[in-house]
């Protein structure tokens, strides 16, 4: 029970007035960014990062992780009153949660998303509490090739798995391994595609090509939208969260399925919006009156939003332990972890032990602070959305600048994160998924010196990747990911089983 | 249950209209893009070919990964090009209307003139123009509101980057007035 001790240890060191304060804040703005249009999960972790520049890692990872539950929890305000998801993870809870808030119910399909939402992630932090220390002890015996082998899993499975088409995925992925590799080679310090120009020494950073990417790109596609909304507003009472909390043990088996295959997805890189689909999906194949999804049946808000929860907390086991983000809003706390000057991996068990258990911590606290607070301040926030966007789109591109020019004091980066912002919107149009580039941007620089230090140490021999069994399995099993959707296609069978009904 | 009565409602009146002609099609954008790319692809591996793209004693030169990066970039662009090309009998899908790229164009212009004025005047002043400008002239609310809120906002930046954050932003010389 080593891990209970360090988690009371989490918890010893949370318990300042200063990190309760900063997560406060923390979820405030979060459900902020989750409630506004135009801003969600990873745009507002990404925009509000300059704020914790100067914090100590602790409390700035305390405030982003919980601006990041917030938007959880933010996303789902919208989706049920207006039927506007704020996140592509959060369209399955308008399905039967607008419904609901159309019958009047809408105080109790408010409720069941929060309440489904905490136990989501409940069972993903407890998964997080004892296992990521085990995977992380586990991953201190990795070498250089190692860690290659599983950088390339990763890179492999996104590829292999993702939903877009292939050689859409695999640009975006390309386009962000060769920007990482811009600048001063770590290993031979010769410059690289540089063409003489002095800014693009330091390399192309990470977090400004996420602000333009997410933030400023964001703001163009919501400009294009028709920002007409009408919903319901909502206040919830005492009596109603008791009657929805009595039901609930009811639904126990797909709350259980649901957090089950968010887990999963969660930790599988890009999985995070698959997981509340499929979350919502095999509710209805279960369930014995089917027909009734979609008209505004509670379990239809329980099963994805615990699925969509449970996967966005669990995507932060990898980058915990291996250093690996299981999705974007991860990669972007991973590039927050580099700028407080710490080194992500599994030596952070070791070395930053505060570090670590204060964030775990923090994820229960957070999301049970998190939990009161949505539930008492909805109306508050629902009347957020009265604000016009026109007051609200420049404020999101200030906050933008500040957070590119506050990286590295350099004007540079805001012509740098408004470049991205025109890619970003222009991808996103013709679909090449963006996940896979942050992805690659964050984890290229590491993903080549693990290659290179380990030709280094086999003198050029690339078989050191099948050396032992440990590398020779993690490598085989990337390839097979790599060429899944050919070898998928012998067990045609297996997968129609996990395809979406057809409404 | 009469508080789930009351509606909330915003309007949108200068709304792109759903009818509003066609720019240009996803395709066409999908063949620039790939061009571009497949551009940028040749030009990086150029220049990783002439850094040494070979395999030294010791493992990969420095640019042996960034070159084959580029091959892979450059057949991906070709592979999507010769998709786009194949589609060209499908029913080809809108880009942008015009009144969508209007709208885009009313964010894009003030965001690239703002990060200009920065330069000059400073991120908070800079900012204070932005706001205002744009809620006077996008979103067409009163000048006083527009002016008030603007204000504020760039003081709460203010306060909560230079004073209490630390965070240093460029300032101008109306920052230099009041000696900060």
């Amino acid at each position: 029970m080593e891990a209970l001790n360090l988690l009371l240890h989490g918890f010893a060191v949370l318990l300042t007035w200063k990190i309760m304060m900063m997560m406060m804040i923390g979820l405030v703005l979060g459900i902020f960014v989750g409630v506004l249009p135009g801003l969600g999960g990873p745009n507002g972790v990404a925009i509000l990062l300059p704020l914790t520049f100067t914090m100590d890692p602790t409390t700035a990872i305390v405030m982003l992780s919980c601006i990041y539950w917030g938007a959880l929890f933010g996303g789902a305000i919208t989706s049920i009153l207006f039927n506007i998801p704020g996140e592509a993870w959060s369209v399955a809870t308008t399905f039967d949660g607008y419904p609901m808030a159309q019958q009047g119910k809408a105080a109790e399909a408010l409720t069941a998303a929060f309440t489904s939402s905490f136990i989501g992630s409940l069972v993903a932090v407890l998964l997080i509490t004892f296992l990521a220390p085990r995977i992380a002890s586990f991953a201190l015996k990795f070498g250089p090739p190692e860690f290659f082998a599983v950088y390339l899993l990763t890179f492999c499975s996104f590829v292999g798995l993702g939903r877009e088409a292939k050689h859409k995925t695999l640009i975006s992925m390309v386009v962000g391994l060769l920007l990482a590799a811009v600048g001063m080679d770590t290993v031979s310090g010769q410059l690289r595609m540089t063409f003489g120009f002095d800014p693009l020494l330091r390399g192309v950073n990470f977090l400004v090509a996420v602000i333009g990417l997410f933030g400023i790109s964001e703001i163009l596609l919501t400009m294009e939208e028709r920002l007409a909304l009408r919903g319901h507003a909502a206040a919830i009472s005492l009596r109603v969260v008791l009657k929805v909390w009595k039901e609930m043990p009811r639904y126990w088996v797909t709350l259980l399925r649901s957090s089950a295959i968010g887990c999963w997805l969660g930790i599988t890189p890009g999985g995070a919006i698959a997981a509340s689909f499929m979350g919502y999906n095999l509710a209805k194949r279960f369930s014995k009156d089917p027909g009734s999804f979609g008209k505004g049946r509670i379990e239809g808000v329980f099963a994805p939003e615990t699925a969509a929860h449970a996967s966005g907390t669990s995507a932060l086991l990898p980058m915990l332990a291996l250093g690996i983000p299981g999705s974007g809003t991860a990669a972007i706390l991973l590039g927050g972890l580099m700028v407080w000057g710490l080194n992500p991996g599994p030596l952070l068990f070791v070395e930053h032990k505060d570090f670590v258990w204060g964030l775990i911590a923090s994820m229960y606290l957070g999301n049970v602070v998190g939990l009161v607070l949505v539930l008492t301040t909805v109306p508050i926030f629902a009347a957020v959305l009265r604000v016009p966007f026109a007051a609200i789109a420049p404020m999101i591109v200030v906050s933008c600048a500040i957070g590119a020019f506050a990286i590295q004091n350099a004007m540079f980066d805001v012509w740098l994160m408004l470049l991205f912002g025109v890619v970003g919107y222009v991808f996103k149009k013709i679909g090449i998924p963006l996940a896979p580039f942050t992805l690659a941007l964050v984890l290229g620089n590491r993903c080549e010196d693990a290659f290179r230090l380990s030709m280094i140490g086999a003198g050029g021999d690339l078989r050191v990747f099948w050396s032992n069994g440990l590398v020779g399995s993690i490598t085989t099993l990337a390839f097979t990911l790599l060429f899944w959707p050919l070898i998928g296609r012998i067990f045609e069978g297996a997968g129609r089983l996990l395809r979406p009904v057809k409404t | 249950m009469p508080e789930s009565e009351t509606e909330i409602a915003v309007a949108d009146p200068n709304a792109p209209a759903s009818d509003s002609p066609a720019v240009t099609t996803t395709r066409t954008v999908e063949v620039i893009v790939y061009l571009v790319l497949l551009g940028f692809a040749l030009l990086l591996g150029y220049d990783n070919w002439r850094s040494g793209m070979g395999w030294a004693k010791d493992g990969p030169q420095s640019g042996y990964l960034p070159f084959y990066l580029c091959v892979l970039l450059a057949g991906a662009s070709l592979f999507g090009l010769a998709v786009a090309f194949g589609q060209r009998t499908r029913e080809a899908t809108t880009f942008v209307t015009r009144d969508q790229l209007r709208r885009v164009m009313q964010v894009f212009v003030p965001t690239f003139l703002f990060c200009l004025l920065m330069q000059w005047l400073g991120l908070y002043v800079a900012s204070l123009v932005l706001v205002a400008g744009f809620m006077r002239f996008v979103g067409r609310i009163a000048w006083w509101k527009s002016l008030l809120t603007s204000f504020l906002f760039a003081l709460i930046m203010f306060v909560t980057f230079d004073v209490a954050f630390d965070v240093i932003m460029p300032k101008g010389p109306i920052e230099a007035l009041f000696g900060r």
